[in-house]
């Protein structure tokens, strides 16, 4: 896993990544990235495109003189977003999921960050000049076409289906394909799900906006009774007000934390997938190259077995990074997922404290106001 | 309301909080009434309800009938213990008949803990302690002029089967009222005597210019699914929805002066059997909008306008058409936080659904602990969300679609009064042609027939004299009534807020105690 001489590791402190700003112009959404020099105190500060980080990403994936390279769990990009008035919330949504909520494309903004930061974490993924080159050089590298990686997303072709669930070789490997199947089919789901809770919320939050709005329709001064009526009216409208202020909160929780989170969860588990898919994939072709070996005539025998040591030895060297890679996932994941619970659980019970005292004060107004 | 008379009501002893409100009220509807109230609600004071038959002499103890309206007392700040209430603990109308007029009316309406359901109802959805509760305490008054009527509706039965299938319920009644036979007791009612019961209350009030309370809505949809035997929670729940308007349409009646004066009234709570009450159906709900509206049409189209000596009927009666509207669109909004509402609990219980499947998949066992944690936490956040729907929609929904059909009430009652005065302007308006034809006859010199004519312009002069007296009287009425009306409004809406305020902190608590149940199980994951 030692690059050559060539790679310097990474200048930038991988913590200090952040995304500290984002503008729309049209359809193109400008990021600007700072980060923290590594033995100064200065910081760099570039502004990328989502090309840019398509590039980035591409970069990885067909760095050179990187053996296993296959091996390696990528950190998950989050697709394009497309701002632009044309594209409906529907189909947001459909092709991002939870960080096409929020405003200002703050949830966006994060999922790139963590991103990032995942990459910059990386042991091996770190040293990429890429990823220095994006961080540091003021010009944007996007307009570079560089070379396509080797692989791309998992398709759905019925071949891969079947490629897919060929047995394994390794029980540790065979375990944790299937961990993985059920892990990412389950985070998907649950993820959804939890994206139609967030949105009904919003919409509860608007429904309490209009019934407050109507409520103040109801003002009438022409004699006390109707002042009294109306008192009752305004009174009921703030309340209302807090409802709807109090889900906005609550949605905006849950977005903020378990929604980013379940979604970066659900993308690494499909990550895991292409990576153990890969792995399978040269299984396949190992086996296929054993077989074809066997039966070779012998003329063709040694060159055969030759290739077939090769195919071998790279295998062995995928299977290798991948267990490496495997144990490091499993033990991030869990440490992510711990942070996201904890910091949705105490943002809801602050949430839900602060609005508890709300509607305390609101009552004992009323209270006051009509016992006197 | 006849404060005009200028007496100093004695100063009641356990309520010196309550007077200054009361006292602001009672001023406050008097100002109108001066002049025509003096003559007929001069009140005799000590005079003790009796029961009387003709509903005109019930103007006169429509005085004595004045209500008590308890303190509204909260023993903690919203927080309401899971106990079965009493059943009349929230159903309860305090009638008075001090001659301390400063207390002016009160009372409470508010539907009663479904805890009493329980028995013959499918009750998934209606567990005790949910919200239909209020926190109320009574304070009991302490006078010997006071007296108590609670009413509850209660225990819904089906009894029989298939198509004639109905719903009886039982109607509790707990008094010191001295025109009842007994002091609690209770009898069982179908929905159609209520109707019956309406039928008789309007064909012998709504002449006179009272706000008669408007029934609850039929419903075919609903009622059949019950017939059916469809035992799920939406039949349940019209069940409950129906239960509880019964309740309120009771108290709302009772809560009537002149009404609660009326045999029809009384039979109706008192008597075993009552007989089937046929015809309702003219009196369905969207018959019964129908009905006011054609009436409502009929008077705009009234070619002679009435010549208003104040405003004040106009103005009103404007006032009246415009808050319905707006009362419309607050219960539209209602409905639609209701069903959002709704939505997010079946969403949130799918969400949790999906979480327990990710805890059991999941290998990391402290993680997968906090996931099944998380599912549990959302479930009961479901809970929380269907309780808070239930309140959305008894407290708050069904109040406004109450005053929407009570301010059509309020029009019927303008319009009967338009209708005494088309009575009295076409009476003029013969007297005036008998008038015309006793001249003529004079004139062609007919004396057989004049004798005839006498007689007519007699006839109809004294019918003239007392439709005025009726239109005078019913004018004295509508305003009465509309002013009480307004109070009373204003007072069932304060209570209502309060109600709510009240559930919404209850499910606010539970979700703090939620929460911080779940925060050590993140915090465990290792």
């Amino acid at each position: 896993m030692e690059g050559s001489s060539a790679e310097a590791a990474l200048s930038v402190s991988a913590n200090s990544i952040r995304i500290t700003d984002v503008t729309q112009d049209g359809d193109v959404l400008t990021f600007a990235i700072a980060s923290q020099k590594l033995n100064s105190s200065a910081g760099v500060c570039v502004f990328r495109m989502y090309e840019d980080f398509d590039w980035l990403q591409q970069s990885l994936f067909s760095e050179e003189n990187l053996p296993g390279l296959q091996g390696i769990i990528f950190p998950p990009l989050p697709s394009k977003a497309l701002p632009s008035q044309s594209n409906t919330q529907t189909k947001a949504l459909k092709q991002l999921g939870f960080l096409a909520l929020g405003q200002d494309w703050q949830s966006y903004c994060k999922a790139l960050e963590f991103y990032l930061q995942q990459v910059a974490a990386h042991p091996t993924l770190c040293k990429c000049k890429a990823l220095d080159s994006f961080l540091i050089n003021s010009e944007s590298p996007g307009k570079q076409r560089g070379r396509k990686g080797i692989f791309n997303r998992l398709s759905q072709a019925v071949e891969e289906m079947r490629k897919e669930s060929h047995k394994d070789v390794d029980n540790f490997f065979q375990n944790e394909r299937n961990k993985n199947t059920n892990l990412a089919a389950s985070s998907k789901v649950a993820t959804e799900k939890l994206l139609d809770v967030v949105m009904t919320e919003q919409k509860l939050a608007v429904a309490c906006g209009h019934f407050a709005t109507s409520l103040h329709l109801c003002v009438n001064q022409d004699d006390a009774a109707a002042v009294a009526f109306s008192k009752v009216c305004l009174k009921l409208s703030d309340v209302i007000e807090a409802v709807k202020r109090n889900y906005e909160k609550v949605a905006s929780n849950n977005l903020s934390t378990l929604g980013l989170g379940l979604d970066l969860e659900s993308r690494y588990q499909e990550s895991e997938k292409e990576m153990l898919f890969r792995r399978t994939c040269k299984l396949i072709e190992l086996e296929t190259v054993k077989k074809g070996t066997e039966k070779a005539k012998a003329n063709k025998r040694e060159v055969m077995e030759a290739f077939q040591k090769a195919v071998e030895k790279e295998f062995n060297l995928i299977s290798s990074v991948a267990k490496q890679e495997i144990e490091r996932f499993h033990s991030s994941r869990v440490k992510v997922l711990k942070t996201f619970l904890i910091g949705w659980c105490e943002l809801q019970l602050n949430t839900a404290k602060e609005f508890a005292e709300l509607y305390s004060q609101h009552l004992e107004a009323c209270r006051n106001m009509y016992s006197e | 309301m006849s404060g005009g008379c200028g007496r100093n009501p004695p100063p009641f002893p356990d309520n010196e909080d309550q007077e200054a409100e009361l006292d602001t009220r009672v001023l406050d509807s008097d100002e109108d009434d001066d002049d025509e109230g003096e003559d007929i609600f001069t009140i005799a004071r000590s005079k003790p309800i009796t029961p009387t038959s003709a509903p005109d002499e019930g103007d006169i103890f429509s005085e004595e009938g004045s209500y008590i309206r308890s303190d509204v007392h909260h023993a903690t700040n919203g927080l309401h213990s899971d106990d079965e209430l009493d059943l009349f603990t929230e159903a309860t109308v305090e009638l008075t008949l001090t001659n301390t007029t400063s207390q002016g009316r009160r009372e409470i309406i508010g539907p009663t803990a479904s805890a009493c359901n329980t028995t013959h109802v499918p009750n998934s959805i209606l567990k005790p302690s949910i919200v239909t509760k209020t926190m109320e305490e009574l304070e009991e008054e302490e006078s010997g002029d006071q007296f108590e009527l609670n009413i509850a509706v209660t225990n819904p039965e089906k009894i029989g089967d298939g198509m004639n299938a109905y719903m009886s319920y039982k109607v509790s009644t707990q008094t010191t009222l001295p025109m009842f036979l007994n002091k609690t007791f209770s009898v069982r009612r179908r929905f159609s005597d209520f109707l019956g019961l309406y039928e008789k209350i309007s064909a012998k009030h709504s002449l006179l210019g009272f706000i008669i309370p408007p029934p609850p809505q039929k419903s075919v949809v609903g009622m059949t699914k019950v017939k059916v035997g469809k035992e799920d929670s939406s039949s349940a729940e019209f069940v409950e929805k129906r239960r509880a308007a019964l309740e309120r349409y009771l108290q709302r009646v009772v809560a009537h002066p002149s009404l609660l004066q009326d045999p029809d009234v009384r039979e109706f709570l008192e008597r075993d059997e009552l007989p089937r009450a046929v015809n309702t159906q003219a009196l369905s709900g969207p018959g019964f909008l129908k009905m006011i509206n054609r009436a409502s049409d009929a008077v705009n189209k009234m070619t002679i306008k009435m010549n208003e000596s104040d405003n004040w009927f106009e103005s009103k009666l404007q006032e009246v058409e415009n808050e319905e509207q707006l009362l419309r669109r607050l219960h539209a909004a209602v409905d639609s936080l209701v069903n959002h509402r709704k939505e997010l609990c079946s969403n949130t219980a799918v969400f949790s659904k999906s979480v327990a499947m990710l805890g059991s998949v999941e290998e990391n066992s402290a993680l997968s602990r906090a996931l099944s944690q998380l599912a549990e936490v959302e479930d009961k956040m479901e809970q929380l969300h269907q309780q808070q729907a239930f309140s959305d929609f008894f407290i708050l929904a069904e109040l406004l679609a109450d005053y929407v059909r009570l301010l059509g009430a309020v029009r019927c009652c303008f319009e009967q009064r338009m209708k005494v005065w088309q009575r009295l302007q076409e009476a003029q308006s013969t007297l005036q042609k008998k008038r015309e034809a006793e001249a003529k006859l004079l004139w062609a010199n007919k004396p057989e027939k004049l004798q005839q004519a006498k007689d007519d312009i007699n006839e109809w002069e004294s019918k003239v004299s007392q439709y005025e007296r009726d239109f005078e009287r019913v004018t004295c009425t509508v305003r009465k009534e509309v002013l009480r009306f307004e109070k009373e409004k204003a007072r069932d809406f304060k209570q209502h807020i309060v109600k709510y305020l009240e559930s919404l902190l209850h499910t606010q608590h539970r979700l703090v105690k939620c929460w911080e149940a779940f925060l050590p199980e993140a915090k465990a994951i290792a």
